[in-house]
């Protein structure tokens, strides 16, 4: 459907659009992470395209599987022309910063917070970059593969519960000491 | 004689404790059956209701299956009026706090029910965020397993703390 936005951008950005496809109908594009905003912006106010409707935005954690190590994905909508794009940068884990797209569609301000709370990605221009759903209090990113999968991070003090151990869970972490 | 020597007469101080502990037991065994009575037909809820298990606790709650027949129908939402906290649904580490606090706003004599599988053990849960039972952060009286529990094991887990209350020993302040 959104194939026309695929090869306007191609045309519009040459070799900064790294990657694109529209495997099973997703138009997907994969673009280098420092023009980030300038294609998003493209994307908002072409008036063949108006992508007026952020929809999602979320990370992955290629750790071991590919390099660079993180992927972040928006996903936006276009209400009045009804088509759907991906946009996809990659970047690497010495510095995870890419451009924020709260400036261009304030609603994106949530999600991009939870991508940071999960992943650790920092979004340069984000104007309240801290944790939404996990506590101030908590260490490292959940949802990084290299973060331990027993770990836990308790705000008080647990009572002392005898539990049955089980091979995912040794006695000595059942007690939940951090 | 005079009453510190009443006092001091070893015999005489035995009988008077005798006596005492005699009284204070037979006033216990005699009224206790009552106090719990009254007490296990007089449940006043404070639902702490964090997930997808309040929808079942409404259901019970409702007329159909109908909690009132147990006088255990009538939610406080001040955890000062309350004598029964049910923690329906998944208590997560930023939770915790909140339920001990609650719970320790809570005037003796109290109970608490884990409702559904989270409020029990965590679930399927077992993760960075999820505490692995509420028992971790509050004493748990009865535990309702499922996911979430039917009406009728709600209904069986409320009579079984109903006799837990009926057996309980209080002791007379005097």
């Amino acid at each position: 459907m959104s194939v026309l936005a695929l090869e306007k951008l191609k045309r519009r950005f040459g070799d900064d659009i790294l990657e694109t496809h529209s495997k099973l109908g997703d138009d997907t594009v994969l673009v280098k992470p420092e023009r980030i905003y300038e294609v998003a912006q493209f994307l908002k106010d072409d008036p063949e395209l108006q992508f007026d409707m952020p929809i999602d935005n979320t990370g992955v954690d290629w750790w071991q599987v590919s390099e660079p190590r993180f992927e972040v994905i928006w996903h936006l909508y276009s209400t009045l022309k009804h088509m759907r794009i991906r946009i996809k940068v990659r970047i690497g884990e010495d510095n995870p910063t890419c451009a924020s797209l709260t400036p261009l569609w304030p609603g994106m301000n949530w999600h991009e917070r939870e991508t940071w709370d999960m992943y650790g990605i920092r979004f340069s221009g984000h104007p309240n970059l801290k944790r939404v759903l996990m506590y101030e209090e908590f260490v490292g990113y959940p949802l990084r593969k290299d973060y331990p999968i027993t770990k836990r991070q308790p705000l008080i003090e647990e009572r002392l519960v005898r539990d049955v151990p089980t091979q995912r869970n040794p006695p000595a972490d059942m007690l939940n000491r951090p | 004689m005079k009453d510190e020597d009443i006092i001091h007469n070893e015999v005489l101080v035995t009988r008077r404790a005798d006596a005492e502990s005699w009284l204070r037991q037979t006033i216990e065994r005699m009224s206790q059956p009552g106090i719990n009575w009254s007490r296990k037909f007089s449940l006043f809820n404070y639902p702490f209701v964090t997930a997808c298990c309040g929808m079942e606790f409404m259901s019970v709650n409702g007329p159909r299956y109908d909690m009132a027949q147990y006088g255990a129908e009538f939610p406080r939402f001040s955890p000062r009026q309350a004598d029964l906290i049910w923690i329906v649904g998944t208590i997560t580490q930023k939770q915790a706090p909140i339920l001990r606090r609650v719970w320790e706003q809570m005037a003796e004599p109290k109970w608490a029910i884990a409702f559904g599988v989270c409020a029990s053990t965590g679930g399927f849960y077992d993760n960075y965020c999820t505490v692995q039972g509420a028992d971790r952060i509050i004493p748990i009286d009865v535990y309702i397993p499922g996911c979430p529990p039917r009406p009728e094991q709600i209904i069986d887990g409320l009579r079984l703390l109903m006799d837990k209350i009926q057996t309980e020993h209080g002791r007379v302040m005097v």
